[in-house]
């Protein structure tokens, strides 16, 4: 039940729960990411504000009477100042270390641990906050002195701290703006996209249950699709319809005479009054109602075939195994003791591509004709033909009387019903069969009997 | 006017004034002995420029006395910064007039946050981290003797007064005062803020200098030396004294020079305390920010505005000393050695040369 629940949700409702996940998982890694870049911009600004700070201390560094004189810029903490609220540490050391003027900041590192580089950043306490720092280095060459100041300045974060919020909130706000704007563009590109579907679903459901005409609606390419499809289904729902119709019509026609018959001669055995008179009747009446089996039972067999044929899966038939199949199915000994059967197959496979059970069935009616109306002995045989597979059925008589060429391919044959026989339904049947899955259906008469060979394309037959 | 109050915070004046501390100037207590909590105020303001505010607060607040400690500038700076290491500050609020010191202490995380409308109203230059805050409006102003300086002669800007110090045997030579930058904190600052403002500072070192200009100590014995003749023209002198003074001496003038007008405010914290900032001490910071307090101070001249120009510039001449990091060169070792030396340096050479 939950799955068809799942089913049941909209595309809009998919999408939209889709694109939220997409934009709730994207949004995290995002914030991440604004935090981060927040804190890296910030970092960056407030570092160069450090480094200014440092040099325009450093420049006003000078020598007098061999003595280092610093004079604070007030610049340099105006600079600072722009982090309004942070607290500002500096000191200058001179070229032998010692602290000139400044705080005494006994958390960062001393002259000896800064490496070659002349501006170094660096993170430590200052007074019992987080401070970032920056050292920068003024070399002095000259008589009295020489050697290297060092001007360390440094500042708490509170502004960086800040301005990092403040980036990240910037871009997660414009991010929620974006992502809004997204799952409402979706709904609306999804409800356009999808209302030519329910379109076609009025119009489906507005028409006549007889009406299978194609719909002709314009759709986007995608439901397009989906109406083509739609259409064909109609199609083959029309040709089944057509079939159903056939079928009804033949199968009424084919059994009005037969059944009239047999009532007028159970008419006639009930008037008899001479015994033996009356059995010769219900002789009759027991063969007519035997061919009338055979009628049916042919007729509910092409049934069967030409609903197959539209519906069923082709797959690949050695006709050998048909022939062998055919063989064992048919239970001629017992119908036809009088008939030898024989068989007449290579050790090479003869692949086609035709379902199984629409094959056996037409090649079992052309067997039963044979076994019915042809001369012992009867053969069976399977073998190729240039790019064709063929299956064959041959007898010894002459054939049929009538001109076969011309009945094969009609639904049915009246001649056939009225006489009690039917081996032109089962023509029909084998040809409807040999033709749906691309062959033919052949028959010839040679000095030595009747053959009927059905044809059918050999599995890459055309490079044999 | 005296209330019963204050006569009897006049009595425990009496009976403390044997325990003054080392630096301390003076000692007073406000509101009743009964009051359930005694502010410690700290501050380096005159007590008698500064009581009326005082009283003032406490008769809005009856529950509260204020300890009144008047400090020297520099004293007190040392005494919170020292208090500061180990947390345990004798006091609840710090108002000096060296804002420079407590920008530096500030600066120091020696100080506790406070934030209220009344600190959220103050223009953002007089405030810093919401731990320090400008109390008042004070200039620098130039005052003369009305009776000795003739109305033509009075000093609108520094101009004017390197002019009146420029000719041969001029009457002005040895008559000018300011301040000793060694002796007084506000002195120094002043000076330091000058030299910071303008190019005008170095002529007029160089001017004093050469003429024989007394840098002495402190406020009131510089205006009571101009009142008495001893100065002509008194430079950099607090305008709160100075109006204080005058309104009892009409023979003071004073003046805001037009070039510029460097404004004080003096500064105050809430020395930090491992149990945040005193309810006393923001009750009184409050005040103080509020429309009363400022209105009470303004009628004791510790807020002042602009003297109306003739230019009709306004405003505009007057510069704040803001109270933010800036302020901390102020306070550099190096940087202040250097300034005093060069100040030493030119009224040495002065002297060495006469």
């Amino acid at each position: 039940m939950p799955k068809l629940r799942a089913y049941n949700l909209s595309l809009t409702a998919r999408l939209a729960i889709g694109l939220s996940a997409l934009l709730i998982v994207g949004g995290f890694v995002l914030s991440i990411a604004a935090f981060a870049y927040g804190r890296v911009a910030a970092q960056d600004a407030f570092d160069r504000l450090l480094v200014g700070a440092a040099n325009t201390i450093a420049s006003t560094i000078s020598i007098s009477d061999g003595a280092l004189v610093v004079e604070l810029p007030q610049s340099a903490f105006d600079l600072l100042a722009l982090a309004p609220n942070d607290r500002i540490a500096y000191q200058v050391r001179g070229v032998n270390g010692s602290v000139i003027t400044g705080y005494a900041l006994a958390d960062i590192p001393g002259s000896g641990d800064f490496g070659s580089q002349d501006v170094i950043f660096f993170d430590a306490h200052f007074s019992g906050e987080p401070a970032r720092f920056v050292r920068t280095v003024r070399q002095f060459s000259e008589r009295q002195l020489s050697g290297t100041v060092e001007v360390i300045v440094g500042q708490t974060m509170l502004a960086r701290q800040e301005l990092a919020l403040d980036i990240a909130r910037k871009a997660l706000i414009g991010l929620f703006i974006g992502g809004v704007a997204i799952l409402g563009i979706t709904t609306l590109v999804v409800r356009s996209a999808l209302r030519p579907l329910a379109e076609i679903a009025t119009t489906v459901r507005g028409r006549d249950p007889q009406d299978l005409t194609h719909i002709n609606q314009n759709a986007p390419k995608e439901i397009a699709a989906m109406v083509t499809s739609l259409n064909g289904f109609m199609t083959r729902l029309e040709q089944q319809f057509d079939v159903m119709r056939n079928l009804i019509s033949d199968t009424a026609h084919q059994l009005r005479t037969p059944v009239a018959a047999l009532r007028a001669q159970s008419n006639f055995a009930l008037n008899e009054a001479d015994d033996h008179k009356r059995i010769q009747i219900i002789e009759k009446i027991h063969d007519r109602s035997i061919s009338l089996g055979r009628l049916l039972d042919q007729m509910l067999s092409r049934a069967m075939v030409i609903h197959r044929l539209e519906s069923a899966r082709r797959e690949t038939i050695d006709l050998r195994d048909i022939a062998l199949t055919l063989l064992d199915q048919v239970d001629h000994t017992a119908l036809y003791p009088d008939q030898d059967i024989l068989l007449d197959i290579g050790d090479v496979p003869i692949l086609v591509r035709a379902d199984t059970v629409s094959l056996e069935e037409a090649a079992k009616n052309l067997f039963s004709n044979a076994l019915a109306h042809g001369k012992s002995p009867i053969t069976v045989g399977a073998d190729r033909l240039g790019a064709k597979g063929r299956l064959w059925i041959k007898d010894a008589g002459p054939g049929p009387t009538y001109d076969l060429q011309e009945a094969i391919g009609n639904r049915f044959l009246r001649s056939s019903a009225s006489r009690g026989k039917s081996s032109g339904l089962g023509l029909s049947i084998a040809k409807s069969v040999a033709d749906a899955f691309g062959g033919d259906l052949n028959l010839h008469r040679h000095k030595d009997g009747f053959q009927i060979d059905m044809l059918l394309p050999l599995i890459g037959g055309k490079d044999d | 006017m005296i209330r019963p109050v204050v006569f009897i915070a006049l009595l425990i004046l009496r009976i403390c004034q044997g325990g003054i501390a080392n630096g301390q100037e003076a000692v007073q207590v406000f509101g009743a002995d009964t009051a359930a909590t005694v502010l410690r105020l700290r501050t380096t303001t005159d007590i008698e420029i500064f009581a009326p505010t005082v009283q003032d607060f406490i008769s809005l607040y009856p529950n509260y006395a204020v300890r009144y400690e008047q400090w020297g500038s520099n004293d007190l700076f040392d005494l919170t910064a020292n208090e500061c290491i180990d947390l345990g500050p004798q006091a609840d609020i710090v108002i000096s007039s060296g804002v420079h010191q407590m920008v530096k202490l500030v600066n120091d995380r020696c100080a506790d946050q406070w934030m209220s409308p009344a600190t959220n109203s103050i223009s953002p230059e007089l405030m810093w981290r919401n731990e320090i805050w400008g109390i008042t409006r004070e200039p620098a102003v130039m005052v003369y003797n009305k009776r000795l300086v003739s109305p033509a002669d009075v000093p609108k800007t520094r101009f004017d007064v390197l002019d009146l110090l420029r000719p041969q045997g001029t009457p002005f030579a040895g008559k000018i005062a300011t301040y000793d930058i060694e002796a007084s904190g506000l002195g120094f600052l002043f000076a330091f803020m000058d030299s910071q403002e303008a190019s005008t500072f170095g002529a007029l070192m160089e001017a004093f200098a050469r003429t024989g200009a007394v840098a002495t100590c402190c406020s009131s014995e510089i205006i009571n030396g101009v009142i008495e003749g001893r100065y002509l023209i008194a430079y950099n002198v607090l305008g709160s004294y100075a109006n204080t003074i005058a309104k009892d001496q009409p023979i003071l003038g004073i003046v805001e020079p037009q070039d510029y007008t460097l404004v004080l405010s003096r500064a105050a914290i809430l020395p930090r305390q491992k149990a945040g900032p005193q309810k006393a001490a923001t009750d009184f910071l409050d005040y103080l920010l509020g429309p009363r307090g400022q209105a009470k101070m303004s009628a004791n001249f510790l807020v002042s505005r602009p003297q109306p120009t003739l230019s009709g510039a306004g405003s505009s001449t007057w510069r704040s000393i803001g109270l933010g990091p800036s302020l901390l060169v102020a306070k550099d070792k190096a940087t202040v050695a250097r300034f005093k030396k060069r100040w030493k340096d030119i009224f040495s050479d002065f002297t060495q040369n006469n």
